[in-house]
């Protein structure tokens, strides 16, 4: 029994973290969510598509999700602005249906998920089969090449991002562009699958999600701990003083804590599907929780300067926050799994 | 072992002190017999040579079958690997077999009513007499007392040191008119822990381990293996609870309510976390061979995990919380001890702070 990363696994996580290190420095990902229109370059893509990282989430790739959810972390540790989850998340949901090559060659979709009147239940669209309504907080809709579209009675259907109207949301997120979609009946294929193979694809995104949280929060929490030791208050370091050291000491409970729970998904998706769905709720009601708490810790530490717009670490707590609610918020990863507990 | 577990359990342990001792040493000796009180034991010692992994797996099969504790917890989890770890020859062949078999008890004498937290500012102090010790001081928080033969005791042999190089590990023997044992009455109402009054009492030279004045170093391989060791144990403990209170929740019907199925969802995930966290800490002890100081990170998310929990059955008990009629009141006042013994959480934090995150020592 082994609960820590494969070797190949630890590779991948490694060149991860340098590639994005290296393409994703904080002053590009500033430049890509403040003033790039898609928050991405053309040529930033082609250099993620080239590595392979689209094909992560198909089976055919020969990985699996705990692959998946390591470039996902590493994602988040750099905060890189990038249609790639989006794309992931698209690609998951077509691979159930046995049609993800509707994605090879580079192409880029996405899935929208929350109608206007959601009652926040991820699981329960609204949208009826003659696809006429609004979808919101679509992720990189303007860059996407295709959607999946949910529907009434938990259908989904691929439209061609051409045949839809897309108009930029705000976001409290500018690190991912979210798009309202309007449909007035698009031609529209409906994917067809079983059931499980479905739910094993939310599963994925929701785990890929929380997954990109941790390295939100790890990231966030390495700021908070080197500041703690750099910045001096009554002559001596910040975190020698305990009501400082001890929140980061909480940080590192709640992020090693969170990447457990993820792994764990993860690592339940590619090998054991009875336990896959508990663990996924588990690993996002914690890693949203996680996120959104170090963060606003992180913030916290730093005091003034972590409120201010030059400082780096808002892009980090709106990523963390936003995360927290896409693809089933806390409460609702916890009512699942209260459900599949008592019920 | 589940099976074999299944044939041999000996159904619920004995109430009272002394019937409960004796039962919980049957136990003991019926496991010793297979080679599993000693599971990770060295098999030279009377162990099984188990590694980290079984040995978790062996608690989680204990804890599964609701399995009553062994009687000598704190000579298996702690005496035993450090005299395995510091010992002599001469001490590993005395001590080790009757830790296995239950014959003689372990007690620890490591803190002080000066020297909780603080535990190298203690006071005990033992001088050399020819080739004795004299020792007098006084140690609090001492379980089985009164039951033990051997007392783990951390005294200062050099005063003039600095404090933390300054004491010795010795094995003190409990049978003997200087040392007195004054029962500690807790708030659950019951005396679990004892106060040892010691006054000039005789440790031969050989019962030293880990050399003269290395107490220091001894102690805390000592602490780390009972950090290590009992974390694993525990975490499976708050699994089994967790079970009962969620079965309780249906029988009462509290499962139909919104916050209370929030609640229970929120402790099963902390549950769960602490269990993979375990799991990854043995994983890494298995590769670097030693417990490291994220041990700290398991104890104290235990101590938080265990106290909701307790916290929530006694919500679930609504106005009957007020009456003491069911287990829950005694296992809700014991846990309010896990964020202090064996490490308090404030210090925990110093530690994960200080050694894991690299920040200033605090002032």
């Amino acid at each position: 029994m082994n609960f820590d990363l494969s070797e190949d696994q630890q590779v991948i996580k490694r060149t991860a973290r340098e590639f994005l290190g290296a393409r994703y420095k904080l002053e590009e990902v500033r430049r890509l969510a403040l003033e790039e229109e898609r928050g991405f370059t053309d040529a930033q893509w082609e250099e993620i598509a080239g590595l392979g990282w689209p094909e992560l989430a198909v089976a055919e790739s020969g990985l699996g999700i705990v692959e998946l959810a390591v470039v996902a972390e590493e994602l988040g540790y750099a905060c890189a602005p990038t249609p790639l989850p989006s794309t992931w998340a698209a690609a998951l949901l077509l691979d159930a249906a046995g049609d993800a090559e509707r994605l090879s060659g580079g192409r880029r979709g996405t899935v929208a998920q929350w109608d206007e009147d959601t009652d926040g239940a991820p699981d329960r669209p609204t949208l009826g089969d003659d696809l006429r309504g609004v979808k919101i907080a679509v992720p990189d809709a303007a860059a996407a090449d295709l959607l999946v579209v949910t529907a009434d009675g938990g259908r989904h259907f691929v439209v061609d991002a051409a045949d839809v109207e897309i108009e930029p949301a705000e976001t409290l997120d500018t690190t991912r562009r979210l798009y309202t979609v309007t449909l007035d009946g698009p031609a529209a294929d409906e994917l067809t699958g079983d059931a499980a193979a479905f739910s094993r694809a939310w599963h994925a995104i929701a785990v890929m999600t929380a997954a990109e949280s941790v390295g939100l929060a790890q990231r966030a929490m390495e700021m908070a701990v080197a500041y703690a030791k750099d910045r001096t208050q009554f002559e001596r370091p910040i975190g020698s003083y305990q009501a400082v050291s001890h929140a980061c000491a909480q940080m590192l409970l709640e992020v090693e804590g969170a990447r457990s729970a993820v792994l764990w998904a993860a690592w339940a998706l590619d090998h054991e599907p009875h336990t896959a769905a508990m663990a996924t709720n588990i690993a996002k009601a914690y890693a949203s929780d996680c996120g959104a708490r170090v963060t606003a810790s992180a913030l916290q530490v730093h005091g003034g300067i972590g409120f201010t717009w030059e400082h780096d670490l808002h892009f980090f707590l709106k990523r963390a926050q936003a995360n927290a609610h896409a693809y089933g918020d806390a409460r609702w990863h916890r009512d699942e799994l209260a459900a599949a507990l008592f019920d | 072992v589940r099976g074999w577990l299944e044939a041999n359990h000996p159904g619920p342990t004995p109430e009272g002190d002394e019937a409960g001792f004796e039962f919980r040493r049957a136990w003991q000796r019926k496991l010793n017999e297979r080679g599993w009180a000693g599971l990770s034991w060295p098999e030279q010692y009377g162990g099984s040579g188990a590694t980290l992994f079984e040995q978790a797996i062996f608690s989680e099969e204990l804890a599964r079958a609701s399995a009553p504790q062994m009687a000598n917890t704190l000579g298996l989890t702690m005496g035993g690997p450090t005299v395995i770890g510091h010992g002599t020859d001469e001490q590993k062949e005395r001590y080790l077999a009757p830790i296995l078999s239950a014959d003689e008890i372990w007690c620890q004498g490591f803190s002080e009513p000066q020297s909780g937290s603080d535990l190298a500012s203690l006071k005990t102090k033992a001088v050399r007499n020819g080739d004795e010790w004299v020792v007098t001081g006084q140690k609090v928080w001492t379980t089985m007392a009164h039951q033990a033969k051997w007392c783990m005791l951390l005294a200062r042999t050099d005063p003039s040191a600095a404090k933390h190089r300054g004491l010795t590990y010795f094995l003190m023997d409990m049978e003997q008119d200087a040392v007195e044992i004054r029962p500690l009455r807790q708030i659950t109402g019951e005396a679990e822990f004892n106060e040892l009054f010691i006054e000039e009492a005789r440790i031969p030279d050989e019962n030293i381990v880990g050399g003269e004045n290395n107490g220091w170093a001894v102690a805390i391989t000592t602490l780390m293996h009972e950090r290590a060791g009992l974390a694993f144990a525990l975490q499976v403990s708050v699994q089994i609870a967790l079970r009962e209170l969620l079965e309780r929740a249906r029988e009462s019907g509290a499962d139909r309510d919104p916050i209370m199925r929030q609640r229970f969802a929120q402790l099963y995930a902390e549950a769960q976390v602490l269990r993979l966290t375990a799991y990854r800490g043995l994983t890494k002890l298995q590769a670097h061979g030693a417990p490291g100081p994220e041990g700290s990170l398991g104890k104290w998310h235990w101590a938080e995990v265990n106290q909701s929990l307790t916290e929530l059955a006694l919500d679930l008990a609504g106005p009957r919380a007020q009456l003491v009629d069911d287990p829950w009141t005694y296992r809700y006042l014991r846990a309010r001890a896990n964020s202090i013994e064996g490490g308090t959480t404030e210090i925990l934090k110093n530690i994960v702070a200080e050694r894991v995150l690299g920040l200033p020592r605090a002032q």
